[in-house]
């Protein structure tokens, strides 16, 4: 999770990133953010995200992209 | 011959007065309300004495927006769009540049559209667009308008931190759309997909081909470009075949595999521009689509919408770059060395128009104008100006024009414009910050800003989000103890570049 969060601290330094869950419904990540947390993650975690999990759910919070990556990881 | 933009409207509402012309995903218009709308806003700008003045449209993304520049144009008035997500003190340095009388909001700008600092007034659409249509008046609007006059000032970056209105009119605009029209083969059947912001003049390829031929132009609801496959399900369902994008929206969808999923199935024309296409992408765009015709578009926003466009239909290696190709019919481009001589052979220069595409230059500022709308050096016997883009290029073994790099710190980012320097100065002028420093990283496609000062990274990101759109806001933000400097005493970015490139970032 630390991992995770770093990557979106980076950024956007601005957000807290542990509490918030709306981070698309509130349009805190665009689609620049999108394509480079997806970039970062595959990089750091060894997963592939495919486009059918690129959806508003995955993205709202950390927790729920952070649930995505352990499902992707327990798939391997 | 045509010498008004808006003669594709006219003629179109007789044709096909209730086809649907401008669509997002709630509500549409046809061009028979287009054309009545239009025309009360017309109207309602000559019972307030506004000719020949720029009005600005402060809208969401919406078909009533377009229909709000047409109304601009039939009262004889330019459109100045400003968008909802700008920040606030740069809306009002474009108010301070315009000084317009007017401003047409909606409901959802209104409330932010009084609070600016201007002297004119505010408008809701709602309020005007059924204003009672004065024929008599719109037709000695009409009769009166000259095709140099302006019809729009679009706001490009600037690196003094002071963005640049460029002004275009009907003639540069009528010259543009035919031209793009014949090179991409549009017709009535078109149905476009638009992707591109209305505040720039990228928007143009759809608006004025959809009056032209009596096409239909869908609004892609901003949000559908982060998820790639809602996004496939939303041209599916309408129908689209045509898109007009920047690159990087349609890298979104090929580089996570959504073609496995899901194909755009009715696509048949993909232009592109504004950014480099990656052939490893690009090849999955055409191996998902093997009967689609794909074109690439290049062109500054001063030459109206694009100059020069390349069908894309040899092969390519994963390393090379898409040509520009070549300009369209009616302007030309010269290639100009250092010696203000064309270029030679495959000898580099500055990619340089000429031709009626040329907008009018930058509105109320004659100095930036007269630096790069100049006396064509080739000619010394009568007055001609071309464009000076400050891009580099040259013509690569099939004669091709291709891009070679640019001559300052402009770079394109999520098809977006920016200068380096214009986000420099914003940063520079908040309180605590000493010195700031911005790369751009092309192979992640991130601008990264450095600074030395007594701010947190996270207050700076902050701050800069009052001050620049959301584009130009630095992806990655990094306190330096120590800014590096050249000999000459300027901002290295060499070594910036250099020691963010090997990891060294700080």
């Amino acid at each position: 999770m630390e991992e995770l969060l770093e990557i979106l601290r980076d950024l956007h330094p601005e957000v807290d990133f542990e509490t918030c869950d709306s981070l698309i419904d509130d349009k805190i990540l665009d689609s620049f953010d999108i394509v480079s947390i997806i970039a970062e993650i595959e990089d750091q975690f060894d997963v592939v995200i495919t486009a059918e999990k690129i959806i508003p759910r995955n993205f709202n919070s950390a927790e729920a992209l952070y649930a995505l990556i352990q499902e992707l990881e327990d798939e391997d | 011959m045509q010498n008004h933009v808006l003669d594709y409207l006219d003629n179109i509402v007789r044709i096909k007065p209730d086809k649907i012309a401008f669509a997002d995903d709630k509500e549409a218009l046809t061009f028979k309300a287009v054309y009545d709308q239009s025309r009360s806003i017309g109207t309602f700008l000559h019972k307030k004495g506004i000719c020949r003045k720029p009005v600005v449209v402060f809208m969401n993304k919406h078909p009533k927006e377009i229909t709000a520049f047409f109304g601009v144009i039939k009262g004889g008035d330019f459109y100045v769009p400003i968008d909802e997500e700008m920040p606030r003190s740069r809306i009002e340095l474009i108010l301070q540049n315009v000084k317009p009388e007017l401003i047409i909001c909606d409901e959802k700008t209104k409330e932010q559209a009084e609070s600016l600092e201007f002297a004119g007034e505010v408008v809701l659409y709602d309020d005007i667009c059924d204003t009672e249509i004065d024929e008599a008046a719109l037709k000695e609007i009409y009769d009166k308008t000259i095709d140099t006059d302006p019809i729009y000032i679009v706001f490009t970056s600037g690196s003094t931190g002071v963005p640049k209105g460029v002004v275009a009119c009907h003639r540069s605009v009528i010259d543009y759309i035919e031209q793009l029209c014949e090179v991409l083969e549009f017709n009535e059947d078109t149905v476009f997909g638009n992707q591109t912001p209305l505040y720039f003049d990228a928007c143009l390829k759809e608006l004025y081909p959809t009056l032209k031929f009596g096409a239909t132009t869908y609004l892609i609801p901003k949000e559908l470009f982060m998820f790639p496959v809602k996004l496939v399900e939303f041209l599916n369902e309408h129908q689209i075949n045509t898109v007009c994008w920047v690159v990087s929206a349609l890298v979104m969808i090929s580089a996570f595999g959504t073609f496995r999923t899901i194909v755009p199935k009715y696509l048949r024309t993909v232009a592109f521009g504004s950014e480099v296409f990656p052939i490893k992408q690009f090849k999955r765009w055409k191996e998902a689509l093997p009967e689609a015709k794909f074109t690439n578009l290049y062109g500054p926003t001063e030459g109206t919408g694009m100059c020069c466009y390349y069908k894309v239909e040899r092969e390519f290696e994963d390393k090379e770059a898409i040509p520009i190709g070549r300009p369209f019919k009616n302007t030309e481009i010269i290639l100009l060395n250092e010696k203000n001589e064309r270029a030679t052979g495959e000898e580099p220069g500055e990619i340089c128009i000429r031709g009626t595409s040329l907008t009018l230059g930058y509105y109320n500022n004659f100095t930036k104008t007269n630096e790069v709308f100049v006396q064509n050096p080739l000619n010394t016997a009568y007055p001609e100006l071309i464009y000076r883009t400050g891009d580099l290029g040259r013509y690569n073994e099939y004669g091709e024009l291709v891009f070679v790099s640019r001559k300052d710190y402009q770079i394109k980012h999520m098809g977006h414009r920016i200068e380096l320097g214009e986000i420099e100065v914003n940063v520079n002028m908040l309180p605590d910050i000493k010195m700031a420093g911005c790369i751009y990283d092309e192979i992640k496609g991130r601008i990264v800003l450095y600074y030395v000062g007594e701010m947190e990274e996270k207050s700076l990101a902050e701050l800069l989000k009052e001050k620049l759109p959301r584009y130009m806001i630095p992806n990655r933000i990094i306190r330096l103890e120590q800014m590096p400097l050249t000999a000459n005493g300027k901002i290295d970015r060499v070594t910036l570049k250099k020691n963010y490139q090997t990891g060294k970032e700080k």
